[in-house]
This record gives C-alpha cells, structure tokens and sequence, in this order.
C-alpha cells in the first residue's frame, strides 16, 4: 500500500573503469530489517552509498521515501553510517560536535537550538555520554564507529543505512549495539545494514539480500551461517590439527598447495 | 607609556593597527577549515597566484592611464585569487590531479606569470617587493574600507556557517548523505581562503600569508580537544601576534609581517614545549570503559598470588 522506504532499480555503477553494480534491484519497505551480505569486494558498500546519494548510477534509479535521489529526498529522515572513517582529521573534534553535525541537513546549515543536549542524548544510546567532550582522537576504534551511529541516530532518523557498523567492535558493545537497535527497530525503525556476518544482529534481520560481483544472488530469509565455533550446536566432526602433529608442519614445508591441512573453512 | 599614546594617536599607525587586527581574527578562522582538510598549503598557492592577479592589475591600471598604476592590483589580486582557489577546489574534487601537485604548479605558475606581466607593465620585480613581504604602513584609508568589509564577509560566513563548513570539512561523504550543498559549501571555504590571503596580503605579504591561517590553529589544536575552541584560540593568538609585532615595529624598524610570523611561530614553540609539563600535572585517569568484555581472565585469589 505504501511505497517503500528504498527503491533501486536496475542499478548499475561504475567507478572508474570497474564496473562495480551490475543491475542491481533493492527495494526495503517500511519496518523491514535487511541485511546486505556479501564477501568483500561483491559491491555491498557501493550499494549502499549509492543509496544514500554519494554516488551517482550510470544507469537505473533509486528513489528514497518516494521521492528521487536529489534534493527533495526528506534527508532528515534518513540516518547514514559510514564505514569508520580515519579519526585523524586536522583538526580535533569533540563527540558530540561530531554528533551534532547529524543534526544538519538539506538546507538546514544551522544547529538548532538544544543541540548540546540532544548530541549528548545520542551518545548516551551508544553508551558514550560521559566521552562527549573528548576528542574524537582519543576514542578507540569501536568508540569512534559509536560516535558515527550517534550522528546518524540524533536526528531520530526512521530510516537507518548502515555500512558494516559492527566491523571491529568488541562483543559487549555489539551487544550494546543489538539492545540500542532492538528499541529502534521496535518504534518503527526501518534498517538497511551491511553485514559481514548476521552475529549479534541476528535476531533482528528480517531479510537478507547476498552480493556477489555486483548483483543479487539471494534475496529472502536470512541465510543460515556455515556453522563457526561460535555457532550453538556445532560438532566436530573433522580432525583438529592438534590430532595431526606430523602433517602440520609440512603445510609450511612442502610445496603443496596451502590450506590442504588446514580445517576451518567458513568458519 | 605616552609612547603608546603617541603610536595609537598616528593616523597611519591607527590604520595599520585596525588592519593588524582585522587580518589577526579572521586568517585563523579561515585557516582552520583549510587545517581540517590537510590544505594547510593551500593559502600559500593562492597567494603565489594572487601575485599573478597584483601584475595584471597593474598591467591594466597602466593601459588605461590610470594614476597610481598600481590602484587595480589590489582588485586584481582579489580576481586572481578567487579564480585559482575555484580551479583547486574543482581540481580536488575531479580527482584526477592530486591536489599537491596541482597545488605546485599553482605555486610556480603565480610567481612565474607575476614576474613576468610586471615587467610587460613597464615595472620591475621590485614593484612587486611590496606585495611579497607585506606594506602595512601604507594602508589607505580605501585599502581599509575594503579590509573592513572584507574581513566582516569571512567571519560572517567562517563563524556563522560553522557547524556545516565542519561537516563538509570533517566527512564530506556523510554530509552528501545528509543532502547537504557539499559543491556550494566547498566553494565558500576554497572563496574564504582567497579573500583572506587577499586582506592579509597587506600585513604580512603574499609569501607569508598562510603562516598567519595556520601557525595560529596549530597552536590552538595543541592546548584543546574541540574544533570550535581550536578556531577560538587560533583567532586570539592571530590578534595577539598581529597587534604585538605591528606596535614592535612603530619602535623598532623592522619588517612587520616578518615579525609577526616569526612571533607566531615563536608561540608555538613554547606552547608546544610546555604543554607537555602542562598536561603531565594533571592527575591521570583512566580512560578504560568499566563494561565485561568476552575474554576469560583467571581472576581466582590464587592467579593473583602468582603473579605476586
């Protein structure tokens, strides 16, 4: 009945001289939870970035709540979270003059009023309120990809596009991360998440769309994981290099063809 | 203390002065966006392509007749300026070039066509010397109306557009993504920086102006962790140097700009050698989040034991 939230049509791009999405089809509606997969390189990030307007396509269309990609897109509903970027900009910033940059957008060039508090209330949904006044140098990594969700989440956005924002966080705050999108999800969040694996989020995710050179393979119900370790209910069933001490070494040896020896594929 | 009185009562002084701080206030404003972007280099290629913009000016001012010949180079280095910090910033963005060496051939590009349009003008390189090395003490009475509203426009636009010139500067991509006008908010920051070298061409010269956008941020970045305290500081450090090297010379003849850099600089260098002792007083803390992590460590009174 009502449009979708993200509509991509036979995307197609190119950067440079690589053709990076060939024919692409996406389309969220509102509520869904989709998680895009895919290995690196298959295209993932492009899409979403094509999605939230940083590049153009060469070919199809994507339409964001209904409206083209330009300038009547309504950007304040949407919330983007890039890829960590390097912290190592010129300039110190504090958290939360990052955070209150989200607070920015289309033709809106001024902070409104309020924006100290509300910056610091979006750092305290990623638990990093008392650092608001830090530099964002001094954060760690998995902070600083914390301080870039707040920025996306201040704005109280009802559509959220993420790109890889678990990639390098430690399992409390990835968990940190699943309660915090739980709540959102449950006030009618709509999500667009790129994932290298469902993990934490895995309850979450309604949908999974699978990338591979550039076009979709798989669009339906989150796939099932080759069982890691990690997995409930893994087995056992293939010998440990432990149990092999005389074929271990030679793998580094011989000139056999690596990863003959070696057990754990998909893991 | 009467000789301050004098030196503030001296109508060229007063000039000079207001100028002095003007320039102080807005170049590290200007300067920290340019910071902020790893263009710190860049006011130095506008300026070298402003001198190209003073040559032309003067090269017209002679072919129309008109008296002084030099009354369009200020214009001119005004034009020339906007021109070539567009063409950088159009350069960055295409992506084709990388921007240092666009920014080279700027730089010899300035210099080269500068020198060479003087001596077309009828002038020598020595008519250039004023430009080069600053001529604070000959400000005019128009040369400061244009200072005036000049540097109101770059703090008008640097302080007042703030957050969303930090957006830009900070994540371009996240602020496309916020349909911000990435283009139109780029090409203020690539206009400010050429309207600041203009006006500090006057006090401290076209080969020293960005010392005067950057050394004050670099000082600031080092005593504060906030963009808007760094652009703060940048800019109180900018009036200080300015005015405190300007009043040095109305004693002491030596050159003004010159002076100015050099105390700039001198600041940094206590700044950042005392700040270390500074920031070593202040009692530790621990910046570790208290939140369980996943890792199994042997917390028993007997693992403690051992390790004792």
């Amino acid at each position: 009945m009502t449009s979708p939230v993200i509509d991509a049509r036979d995307v197609h791009v190119r950067l440079g001289a690589s053709h990076v999405l060939r024919g692409v089809d996406l389309r969220v509606d509102a509520g869904e939870v989709v998680a895009l997969l895919g290995a690196n390189g298959s295209g993932k990030s492009t899409l979403v970035r094509t999605v939230v307007g940083v590049l153009t396509p060469s070919q199809g269309s994507v339409s964001m709540l209904g409206h083209p990609l330009g300038n009547g897109v309504p950007w304040h509903r949407i919330g983007y979270v890039p890829q960590r970027v390097s912290a190592a900009a010129g300039v110190p910033s504090t958290a939360a003059e990052v955070v209150a940059s989200g607070l920015l957008h289309g033709r809106r060039l001024a902070l409104p009023r309020g924006w100290r508090s509300r910056a610091r209330e979006a750092l305290d949904q990623v638990g990093l309120a008392d650092r608001a006044d830090d530099a964002t140098s001094q954060l760690s990594g998995g902070q600083q990809q914390r301080v870039l969700i707040a920025r996306a989440l201040v704005r109280e956005p009802e559509v959220l596009v993420l790109d890889e924002p678990v990639a390098g966080v430690d399992r409390p705050s990835q968990e940190a991360f699943a309660a915090t999108m739980t709540r959102l999800i449950g006030s009618g969040l709509t999500v667009l998440v790129v994932l290298h694996e469902l993990g934490e989020l895995a309850g979450l995710v309604t949908r999974a769309v699978v990338l591979r050179h550039g076009k979709v393979v798989h669009d339906g119900a989150p796939p099932r994981p080759h069982g890691g370790h990690d997995a409930t209910g893994h087995e056992h069933v293939h010998p440990h290099t432990s149990e092999l001490p005389v074929q271990a070494p030679e793998v580094g040896l011989t000139d056999g063809p690596l990863g003959t020896g070696s057990t754990e594929v998909g893991s | 203390m009467s000789e301050i009185g004098y030196m503030l009562t001296d109508p060229l002084m007063q000039r000079a002065l207001v100028a002095a701080l003007l320039v102080g206030v807005s170049a590290p404003v200007v300067g920290t966006y340019l910071v902020q972007r790893r263009l710190a280099l860049l006011g130095d290629g506008i300026g070298h392509v402003a001198l190209t913009g003073v040559a032309l000016g003067w090269l017209v001012g002679a072919a129309l007749g008109l008296v002084p010949d030099d009354v369009l180079a200020i214009p001119g280095a005004v034009v020339a300026a906007v021109v070539g910090s567009v063409l950088i910033e159009v350069v960055r963005r295409r992506g084709r070039t990388s921007g240092d060496l666009a920014l080279a051939i700027m730089f010899y590009g300035g210099i080269a066509g500068g020198v060479l349009i003087i001596g077309i003008a009828g002038g020598s390189s020595g008519n250039l010397m004023a430009y080069l090395f600053g001529s604070i003490s000959t400000v005019t009475s128009t040369d400061l109306i244009l200072t005036v509203v000049l540097c109101a426009l770059i703090l008008l636009v640097g302080v007042g557009l703030r957050p969303a010139l930090f957006s830009v500067s900070h994540d371009e991509e996240f602020a496309i993504s916020s349909g911000l006008p990435v283009w139109a908010l780029n090409m203020a920051v690539a206009v400010l920086a050429a309207l600041t070298v203009t006006v500090a061409m006057r006090v401290v010269g076209l080969l020293l102006v960005s010392a005067l956008m950057i050394v004050p941020v670099a000082i600031g970045q080092l005593v504060t962790h906030s963009f808007r305290r760094t652009m703060a500081v940048g800019s109180v450090i900018g009036v200080v140097v300015c005015v405190v090297g300007l009043s040095i010379t109305y004693w002491y003849p030596v050159s003004p700009g010159s002076l100015i850099v050099v105390l700039a600089i001198a600041v940094y260098a206590v700044v950042a050698g005392l700040h270390p002792l500074l920031a070593r007083r202040r009692p530790a803390r621990d910046p570790h989040p208290d939140i369980p992590d996943d890792v199994e460590v042997g917390t028993t009174s007997e693992a403690g034991e051992c390790e004792r």
